[in-house]
């Protein structure tokens, strides 16, 4: 899942909501505007490089570390967490180090059952150890929460990887370990957003096990899974006709992987992409019109109404599947306000995966 | 009319009951004008005030047409005596605040029976026309019970209940007042029951009833 | 509907044939209202303003963690404490020195402030970002940026170079703060990663103990439900409140005085409404909304003189909290609408209090008149005995508490018990003194004067009783304020021994002057002093450091002391306490005390005692090199000089234009003293005001009786008319026995004013301030106040009397003539 969070969703959130967030926080996010004066520009055709993009990209504007998991315990019932680090720039400039340093990171952290979903966030400046990334040895982290690279950690699978959350009324931990390489999202890591030149540079590690526990109201619950990290940077802005998206992260059978997503556009044509990864890494951007995706079923939570059901095809792959959540109530009642959660899929294929739909 | 059946009525003193009322029977007729007479402590101002609903009775009947007045209840009372009952006093009662024009048309118009020229034929006939706009305390006695029995009359009562009403005035101006009210009773066609001590002015009543030791003689 | 309107238009006609009684209701309830939620508006004004200092950024309202020592930590602490899932925000403060004036500089994080301790809309407006990056923004309210004579969008220099980011207005900001990020006040106070405190959030999470993450350096500190400033100015509000309470029951008596009369009067009006047939609920629930509507529009003229009183006691106000607490008010009067409301209820409650037993009357008047005549000689008794019982039962009361009680509250509870005792016996205590007047004389006229004051006492007493309160409360403040001034005069000249007093800039320059003194012919002595503040017993203190000279030796003002107190405070192993602090802490001469420090507990004897007016904290005074030992970052940059009177003048110009000090830190004796006196002589103005304000009411609850008195004394002065005294003699005798009553009225409040003193000065002062005051007597303050009486019953029974030898005599006549 990747450019979930651009920019301007990011900033105009924060500043609609501004929940639990000073609200000096959200009007600074406000003040942003959508200039990309002065910071780097995402261009096609630059290649990725690691442990060195693991790490921060203090040039560019926006940025983040996104894992999901999907998890069930020893009796077969579901769960989804989720673990986020985001990094804004409030201006450019490379400095990373002391209170002038203009970065500025907010933590997301969620866990989902089929009966309960719970989600915190947290925020804090960068250049003074609060919040951060370092490439090597590989940790992100923002206060207690984090993930950090264990013994034996590989830049290619960035795994393995132990990463923890917890707040009020949940928490959990988990160790992540991958056979398999990162892959590279959209064209070798340049992820188009819209037809003017919009894009990110996104790549991925859907191919984690996860194992380890998490707590809903202090009970510990033993987990595996699979787990997907997005990590995605960028500049520009959604393209200003853009008002949200709709993101599936798909584990599909025999180890292949799905990334789609749709963005809205006011005119109520949609953009649409992904890639097909195959069992063996090969990472296929699907062109746009290969592409369907069908809203079949709603929920209204917090004043809006949200497609928490879909129908998906992409003819030309033979895929047919229709999307259930686990929780169709995953709503992320965080400053910035989203839904996101895992879902089950059935049809052609069948798995389980993660959904994310913003600006509902 | 006027309807009254065994009508007693004692005040509790510091020793003993004292019965004011004894059993008293009065009728009074439309139209008809009654003297009551007796001695001081007869009872007639009792009698007057049990009638007027001023006081409760201790038992008997008193029937205002077809209202018993007894049975009713202090504001139904009091609705009664601004609707149907026209009161003048011995001291004149009225009310220092307001100018002679508002005295006269007061309980006319808190009955909602205000009636401009039956108002003015009373003034008229009162002799009041030059002293609507003074205030009471500019006014002699005999002035003052003259804008009293206008106020009574003003709002057209079935029955006038007058207690001592000439006692502040010197004889000449009680006969004038005496007259007075005579021929308005006799106009607004109301019946009139008025205590008196004085036999004279009882005798230029229809009928004259007297009461000796709380009961009729 | 129309017939109740009738109704309630006849019960108002009364007002309007009795304009001057409808006047002096309006005036109790406008007086009564005016001077309560005038000081309600000022206390208002104080506590709104504490709160937001103590809201905004989290004063004391948010839970902490600051040093043990007090000072700065690491910002590493921080970050640790981030790290293992505190919620914590950084805070760094300071003060800093901007055009010569001294402001808190407040260094916020708004990223992780608490959302609960942020007053965050205030940020919210100025922008987050234009506030974190560079230049970003000091944040400054309108009150501080007109004292410091500057203009939004300037970028002041501080004491130390520094220059400010661009000022930015930001309304709700309390006084006397500038608020900038955290980054940007350690660059200014050269204090790099360094923190004063750390705010805790509300947000719950699993999280390890503090010890564990941060060991013994830092410590936690729960929330105040009352911040300091509203702790030290407690006692500040609860005067100014006991003389708005004051005043309100004073002007509460006139409307008593005034409705009693309009009620009985209305009497027979309401028989006859009876009479012409009107419910007896009616005429009753009119005369309650009459009441209400009355109170509700006086309450609102009341408001707004109240809001005109305040705003003229504003500047006073806050100055002297200023200058006492450094508490900042801002001067502009900001009311909320409870206040508004506040004073409209205030108004009718009183109005209906004051009502009470007129209304009570009404409704359980018989509708047949008695006609017996009116007892009231046996109906004075009666009263009389009642009120004579009441007093001494609140008289046991004040007593009991006097005993028992042993704060500040049961110090109000004594002079309220005091006062409202007198005022119940006065008509007692005056019934008596004319009953010994009656029976002294034979002259048949002389025995009417006395019998007929009697008579007059009921309609009286109440003003009387007024006017014994306001007087005796005169009494009462101006012994006290006299002796405190007479005394606070003598020990200032003892404390302020130095000729000229300076603070140096920076420890560098402080050195620097030291130097260059030592060079200089004229100056005999350099006596350095420190101050460093500890905590002790629970709250703050302060230890004063002074060097071993004569200067101290010779003027230093003690109360007590051991016979070697210099001696022991030389070498270091004694200490001088302030009166307050000893008895709060309830010290003694050679009681051994241990003050924690940062470089562990060190033990004093208490040597000896001294006064110290007007510092609401507890101070030791020790020798400064002892202090410097164990507190050794103690500022050392003020020092007294002693010069001979001559070479004053000349030195400081000296040092001025050597050092460049300005008047904030050059000053010589004779200002200091002058700044001193000046706050002192504001915080008792506004005491003097309401003062004035309480015997004003006084007067005109007087003036209103009288008026009110005469009209029904008509038949008691006609028959002496007719025997053959003239109007100019009865006016005459009238007017000296107003006199008369109001000479004993004010004859008994002298004794009760200087218990009153005595009870300001030996329980409220002692609780409130911590400082008792030798008591002194004033006779000829007492003189003036009793020719002030006198005055005041004068001019309010001029009015009257002018009436009375105006009147006609057919006036006279008609009381013969019309008889009731």
């Amino acid at each position: 899942m990747s450019a979930r969070l651009t920019r301007r969703s990011f900033v105009s959130g924060l500043a609609i909501t501004g929940l639990g967030v000073p609200h000096a926080w959200a009007q600074g996010f406000a003040g942003l505007g959508s200039d990309a004066d002065g910071f780097a520009q995402v261009v096609p055709g630059r290649a990725l490089s690691f442990p060195a993009d693991h790490g921060p990209h203090p040039a560019f504007r926006i940025e983040w570390w996104y894992l999901t998991a999907n998890l069930a315990d020893a009796a077969g019932n579901a769960y989804g967490a989720q673990w986020t680090l985001f990094r804004q720039a409030m201006a450019p400039g490379t400095r990373d180090n002391g209170w002038a340093t203009p970065q500025i990171w907010m933590g997301h952290a969620a866990v989902t059952s089929a009966t309960a979903h719970r989600s915190a966030e947290t925020f804090g400046r960068g250049g003074i150890g609060q919040a951060g990334v370092t490439p090597t040895p590989f940790h992100a982290w923002i206060d207690a929460w984090e993930m950090r690279g264990l013994d034996g950690f590989s830049d290619m699978t960035v795994a393995p990887l132990h990463v923890t959350a917890s707040a009020e009324n949940f928490s959990y931990r988990f160790r992540l370990d991958a056979q398999q390489p990162l892959v590279l999202q959209g064209d070798a890591g340049y992820s188009r957003k819209s037809e003017r030149g919009q894009a990110s540079y996104y790549y991925s590690q859907p191919y984690f096990t996860a194992a380890g526990t998490l707590a809903i109201d202090g009970n510990d619950i033993a987990v595996t899974g699979r787990a997907w990290m997005d990590r995605e940077y960028s500049s520009q802005p959604l393209a200003s006709d853009q008002t949200g998206w709709d993101w599936f992260s798909l584990h599909l059978p025999e180890n292949e992987k799905l990334m789609l997503f749709r963005l809205r556009q006011k005119d109520g044509s949609h953009y649409f992409a992904g890639n097909w990864i195959t069992a063996d890494g090969r990472s296929e951007q699907l062109a746009a019109n290969a592409i369907a995706m069908t809203p079949t079923a709603t929920t209204d939570i917090a004043d809006r109404r949200i497609p928490t059901a879909w129908r998906i095809a992409i003819a030309a792959r033979g895929l047919h599947i229709e999307t259930v959540p686990l929780n169709a109530r995953s709503w992320m009642a965080t400053s910035f306000a989203y839904w996101e959660g895992p879902v089950r899929f059935s049809g052609s294929h069948s798995g389980v995966g993660y959904l994310e739909m913003t600006g509902y | 009319m006027l309807t009254v059946r065994h009508l007693t009525k004692s005040y509790r003193s510091a020793q003993e009951d004292v019965a004011v009322l004894r059993g008293i029977d009065l009728i009074v007729a439309a139209g008809e004008s009654v003297a009551l007479t007796g001695e001081s402590g007869s009872g007639k101002s009792t009698l007057l005030h049990l009638i007027a609903g001023l006081d409760e009775a201790d038992a008997g009947e008193i029937m205002l047409g077809d209202v018993a007045v007894t049975r009713l209840k202090d504001p139904e009372r009091a609705a009664l005596r601004r609707d149907r009952l026209g009161l003048v006093f011995q001291q004149f009662n009225l009310i220092p605040s307001l100018s002679v024009a508002d005295n006269l048309s007061f309980q006319s118009r808190l009955s909602g029976r205000h009636d401009q020229a039956w108002q003015g034929e009373l003034i008229e006939r009162l002799g009041l026309s030059a002293l609507l706009k003074r205030y009471p305390e500019q006014l002699s006695g005999g002035q003052q019970q003259r804008v009293a029995i206008g106020r009574a009359l003003a709002s057209k009562p079935a029955l006038l209940l007058a207690d001592e009403p000439t006692g502040n005035l010197d004889e000449d101006t009680a006969d004038e007042v005496m007259h007075l009210v005579r021929d308005l009773v006799s106009r607004s066609g109301c019946g009139f029951l008025m205590v008196t001590h004085s036999a004279r002015l009882a005798a230029m009543l229809d009928r004259r009833v007297h009461l000796r030791a709380g009961l009729i003689a | 509907m129309r017939r109740a309107l009738w109704v309630v238009a006849v019960l108002l006609s009364h007002w309007r044939r009795h304009p001057l009684q409808f006047a002096t209701l309006m005036i109790g309830l406008i007086a009564a209202t005016a001077l309560w939620s005038g000081v309600q508006a000022l206390n208002q004004q104080a506590r709104t303003s504490y709160d937001r200092a103590a809201a905004a950024f989290g004063g004391t309202r948010t839970p902490m963690l600051v040093s043990p020592s007090g000072g700065a930590f690491a910002q590493q602490l921080f970050v640790d404490l981030r790290r293992a899932g505190w919620p914590v925000s950084p805070v760094l403060e300071a003060r800093v020195q901007i055009e010569g004036r001294s402001v808190r500089l407040l260094g916020i994080e708004p990223v992780t402030m608490p959302p609960e301790a942020s007053a965050a809309a205030e940020i919210g407006t100025a922008g987050a970002q234009a506030f974190i990056a560079s230049p970003g923004q000091a944040l400054i309210s309108r009150e501080t940026l007109t004292e410091l004579g500057l203009r939004d969008g300037a970028t002041p220099t501080l004491g130390n170079g520094q220059q400010l980011p661009p000022l930015k207005l930001q309304a709700a900001l309390a006084p006397g703060v500038i608020v900038v990020d955290i980054g940007i006040a350690q660059t200014l106070l050269a204090m790099p990663d360094q923190l004063s405190r750390l705010l805790i959030g509300k947000a719950k999470g699993p999280r390890p103990n503090l010890e564990s993450v941060t060991g013994q350096q830092l410590r936690l500190v729960q929330p105040e439900s009352e911040t300091d400033l509203e702790r030290l100015t407690d006692s500040f509000h609860l005067n100014l409140t006991a003389f708005g309470l004051l005043s309100f029951v004073v002007g509460l008596f006139i409307v008593n005085s005034a409705i009693g009369l309009g009620f009985e009067q209305r009497l027979p009006m309401l028989r006859t409404l009876r009479a012409c047939g009107v419910s007896a609920r009616q005429p009753n629930a009119v005369l309650v909304l009459e009441l209400v509507m009355i109170a509700l529009l006086a309450g609102a003229v009341g408001l707004v003189c109240g809001y005109v009183i305040a705003a003229l006691l504003l500047p006073d106000v806050a100055a002297s909290l200023r200058g006492l607490y450094g508490a900042q008010i801002p001067g502009q009067l900001t009311l909320k609408p409870e206040w508004w409301l506040a004073g409209l209820a205030i108004s009718v409650i009183g109005a209906l209090l004051a009502a009470a037993s007129s209304l009570l009357k009404a409704v359980r008047l018989p509708l047949l008149a008695a006609a017996q005549p009116y007892a009231w000689q046996q109906a004075q008794h009666r009263w009389l005995r009642l009120q004579g019982g009441g007093a001494l039962l609140v008289f046991a009361t004040a007593a009991l508490v006097l005993w028992f009680g042993d704060s500040l509250i049961a110090g109000f509870i004594v002079l309220a018990a005091l006062l409202l005792g007198a005022a119940l016996a006065l008509p007692v205590l005056l019934g008596l003194v004319l009953a010994v007047g009656e029976r002294s004389t034979r002259r048949p006229l002389l025995r009417w004067f006395w019998a007929d004051s009697r008579l007059q006492l009921s309609g009286l007493s109440l003003a009387l009783m007024a006017l014994l309160l306001a007087l005796a409360v005169n009494v009462g403040v101006g012994t006290m304020v006299e002796s405190f001034s007479r005394t606070f005069v003598g020990w200032l000249d003892g404390r302020l021994s130095s000729e000229i007093y300076l603070n140096a800039a920076s420890e560098a320059q402080a050195r620097e002057i030291r130097t260059w003194l030592a060079q200089r012919p004229d100056v005999q002595a350099v006596l350095p002093g420190s101050q460093a503040e500890i905590q002790f017993g629970g709250a703050p203190v302060q230890i004063n450091g002074l060097p071993d000279h004569a200067t101290f030796r010779d003027q230093w003002p003690l109360l007590d002391a051991t016979p070697d107190a210099w001696d022991r405070v030389r070498d270091g192993d004694g200490a001088l306490v302030s009166e307050q602090l000893s008895r709060r802490m309830q010290l003694t001469l050679g009681q051994s005390v241990t003050l924690p420090t940062p470089t562990g507990p060190w033990t004093v004897q208490v040597a000896a005692i001294y006064a110290d007016y007007g510092n609401p904290k507890g101070q030791f005074t020790v020798n400064i090199d002892a202090l410097l030992s164990h507190l050794p970052d103690s500022p050392q940059t003020r020092m007294g000089l002693r010069v001979a009177p001559e070479n004053i003048a000349v030195l400081m110009d000296a040092i001025r234009a050597r050092f460049g000090l300005d008047g904030r830190n050059l000053a010589d004796q004779a200002s200091v003293k002058k700044e001193s006196l000046g706050i002192f002589n504001r915080t008792f103005a506004v005491t003097s005001a309401l003062n004035a304000f309480t015997l004003g009411v006084a007067g005109v609850a007087l003036l209103t009786s009288l008026l009110t008195l005469s009209n029904s004394r008509l038949p008691q002065l006609a028959p002496l008319w007719a025997i053959g005294l003239t109007r100019r003699q009865l006016a005459g005798i009238e007017l000296m026995k107003t006199m008369c009553v109001a000479l004993i009225t004010a004859l008994l409040a002298l004794p009760l004013g200087l218990l009153v003193a005595w009870c300001l000065i030996a329980i409220v002062n002692v609780k409130a301030f911590g400082w008792r005051l030798p008591f002194h007597v004033f006779p000829l303050q007492l003189v003036a106040l009793l020719a002030i009486a006198l005055l005041a019953a004068l001019v309010a029974s001029l009015l009257p009397i002018l009436k009375l030898v105006r009147m006609q005599p057919a006036d006279l006549v008609r009381v013969f003539a019309n008889e009731r």
